[in-house]
């Protein structure tokens, strides 16, 4: 039980780090001279994601991280002394 | 009311505050002094680690440099926001959960050996030195220019307040401060920000605005500056012009070396949960997300109105700030071809780049420089990066009070990284190397007086830093971060994902990055720094980029080496399991 935990935690760790990778060092940095060639409003794609876009992802891969994680937490370890003292 | 009399006002409230909260929540056990008795709230922590991490460079210099390297400027907008991807997902959840003290605590638990906690606590004391030295420098710059006091009392009275509140509150005490010094700092940010993107764009939303037309013209903002840029030599500033790899190499460096900065990560042992110790990991980076996108907005902001207005326009005639920052220091113009108008463009206005100032003045009334004019380009401008942020306001005419708005925000960017870095040294001399090493017969009262003592005296040595600047300290940045990613990084991270990492292979890999990455870094910053261009550098990765090889050399060192030597003890395998539970 505990290491079907733990392995679900490591799949979603590694899905997120994925994005985390893709938006920053991907399209931020790698192929942001190709994205460069669309835009949107008047950032450059390629630039938007590398002083914009990147960080904004950021945030959003943490709170898709908080929220999965109480999910599985949830899952797991519903009647433990850990859950549910404050939530929300 | 005058520029001064608002300044002081703001600043002498503000500091109010600052001494109010630490009397309210002083520290009264070792748990309330290293880490606030675990009973900080997520969206407090949030906060709290926000005002932490954005330190004077933050705040001062980051816009700064970002209109002067352009995208290039990048790789520290995704490098010091990225981290707390890492922190959130890899590491706080699990150190919450281990509950101890320290970042020596965990690595000298998990890898059961001292050594690896003195390893630890040399890399950790190292790091955080580096750190401080630049805020209370900031500290003496931002007192200097706005209270018009000596830069030296200046510091002494940032260290004051920080002595004050650090050692009578603890964590506690710097928790709660912290996070009335974010909301001084981001509303010091924010509320220029706003007036110069409605200025120049009609738009009062930072973030869109640098992406907009400029004001009564069909041109995108962005567009002109390109064109600006190229005409006066630079490269176009929405292009990189560093390597791909150094860019790649240089924001994993920093991400990684975020994600292992000591001051940072204590920061989640204060949360009374595991489950808030991710939730706050988020707060945290919203908050900072909301400084990290605005700058880059007023990086091209300043960018623009800098050359606006100083462009071809006589010296006699120049804006007012212009010959004040001269004044200070922070501005020099040597007049290449003696026509008494101001050229800027590409390359250095002097040789040996900073300005020897003389007591002289010139035809025009400029300060004289003793450096000769450097003639391989037509730039006779020299600008500090620095006053991009603190000059702004005045550059675009904003009214009095948000100039001294911003001189509030800039010190409490200073004090509250300086307090937070000050007590992770601290608490790491008390707790790891007196309590945990030296002595350990120790009670809790001798404990909690040690670490007060060691606050008192790290403040002391911090403050000679500031009134005695080490000339090195823009350089030793990259030492920072670098040694976090190389040796803190993967001692943490190995320690959570990997059980059969036994003491000999942390060692040997904390050791190998330390090694590697300082070696490299101080061969071309101090030893040859004549070589230090890409055609010298191992792969093409420059010193600032080289924290993520040696991480990388630090995994492989460490994986390689545990292979030889036996298992860790079964106690360890139990407290792995333990931690990965929520």
């Amino acid at each position: 039980m505990k290491y079907s935990y733990w392995k679900s935690n490591l799949v979603i760790l590694a899905s997120l780090l994925v994005i985390w990778f893709v938006v920053s060092f991907g399209f931020g940095i790698l192929w942001s001279e190709k994205l460069d060639n669309f835009s949107i409003g008047g950032f450059k794609l390629g630039f938007w994601f590398s002083q914009q876009g990147s960080i904004y992802f950021f945030v959003l891969i943490i709170f898709i991280y908080v929220y999965l994680l109480n999910k599985l937490d949830k899952k797991y370890f519903d009647n433990s002394d850990q859950s549910n003292i404050e939530e929300e | 009311m005058s520029l001064q009399a608002l300044t002081y006002l703001f600043v002498g409230i503000s500091f109010a505050i600052y001494i109010g909260i630490a009397i309210w929540s002083r520290a009264r056990s070792t748990n309330d002094f290293y880490i606030a008795g675990k009973g900080v709230s997520p969206v407090a922590n949030g906060m709290a680690t926000a005002a932490d991490w954005m330190s004077a460079a933050s705040f001062i210099s980051m816009a700064g440099l970002i209109a002067f390297l352009g995208k290039d400027g990048s790789v520290y907008l995704m490098g010091w926001t990225g981290g707390y991807v890492l922190l959130a997902l890899l590491l706080a959840p699990y150190l919450r959960k281990f509950g101890k003290y320290t970042v020596p605590d965990f690595i000298g638990t998990r890898y059961y050996s001292k050594a690896a906690r003195l390893v630890a606590i040399i890399c950790l004391i190292f790091i955080s030195f580096t750190y401080v030295a630049g805020q209370m420098r900031g500290v003496g710059i931002v007192f200097s220019r706005f209270l018009e006091v000596d830069i030296n009392t200046g510091v002494i009275i940032g260290m004051l307040i920080v002595f004050f509140y650090a050692v009578l509150g603890g964590m506690k005490g710097i928790t709660y401060t912290q996070v009335a010094q974010y909301c001084v700092l981001i509303f010091a940010y924010l509320v220029p920000a706003i007036f110069i993107s409605l200025m120049i764009t009609n738009n009062p939303i930072p973030q869109l605005g640098f992406g907009d037309k400029i004001a009564g013209s069909s041109l995108y903002l962005l567009d002109k500056l390109d064109e600006l840029s190229i005409e006066l030599g630079f490269n176009a500033y929405t292009e990189y012009t560093k390597s791909n790899i150094d860019v790649f190499f240089i924001t994993a460096a920093l991400m990684f070396g975020t994600a292992g900065l000591p001051h940072v990560i204590v920061r989640f042992f204060t949360v009374p949960k595991v489950s808030d110790a991710r939730k706050s990991a988020g707060y945290a980076l919203v908050f900072i997300a909301l400084l990290y996108t605005t700058a880059p907005a007023v990086a091209a902001f300043a960018k623009i109105n800098f050359i606006d207005s100083v462009q071809k326009v006589e010296y006699e005639s120049a804006p007012d700030w212009f010959i004040n920052w001269e004044n200070i220091g922070l501005i020099a113009w040597k007049d290449k071809n003696n026509d008494g108008i101001i050229n800027y463009s590409s390359g250095n206005a002097l040789e040996g780049v900073k300005p020897k100032y003389t007591n002289q003045f010139g035809e025009f009334g400029e300060r004289i420089v003793e450096n000769a004019p450097d003639q391989s380009n037509n730039n006779e401008v020299y600008i500090d990066n620095d006053i991009m942020v603190l000059a702004n306001p005045e550059i675009a005419k904003l009214p009095n009070w948000v100039i001294a708005l911003v001189a509030a925000g800039a010190l409490a960017a200073a004090l509250s990284t300086a307090a937070g870095l000050l007590l992770v040294i601290s608490a790491s001399i008390s707790h790891d190397l007196m309590k945990k090493i030296l002595l350990p017969n120790i009670t809790e009262k001798q404990e909690l007086f040690y670490a007060r003592c060691a606050a008192a005296v790290a403040i002391f040595i911090a403050g000679l830093f500031g009134i005695y600047p080490p000339g090195f300290v823009a350089q030793v940045v990259a030492f920072a971060f670098g040694l976090a990613a190389s040796t803190i990084f993967p001692a943490l991270f190995l320690g959570i994902f990997y059980k059969r990492l036994n003491k000999e292979g942390a060692i040997a890999g904390m050791l190998t990055g330390l090694i590697a990455t300082s070696s490299y870094i101080s061969y071309f910053k101090f030893v040859n720094p004549a070589i230090n261009n890409s055609d010298y550098w191992i792969f093409g990765i420059s010193p600032e980029g080289f924290g993520f090889l040696g991480m990388i050399l630090n995994f492989v060192v460490a994986l390689i080496v545990s292979t030889f030597y036996s298992k860790p003890p079964k106690e360890i395998y139990q407290m792995i399991d333990e931690i990965r539970k929520p």
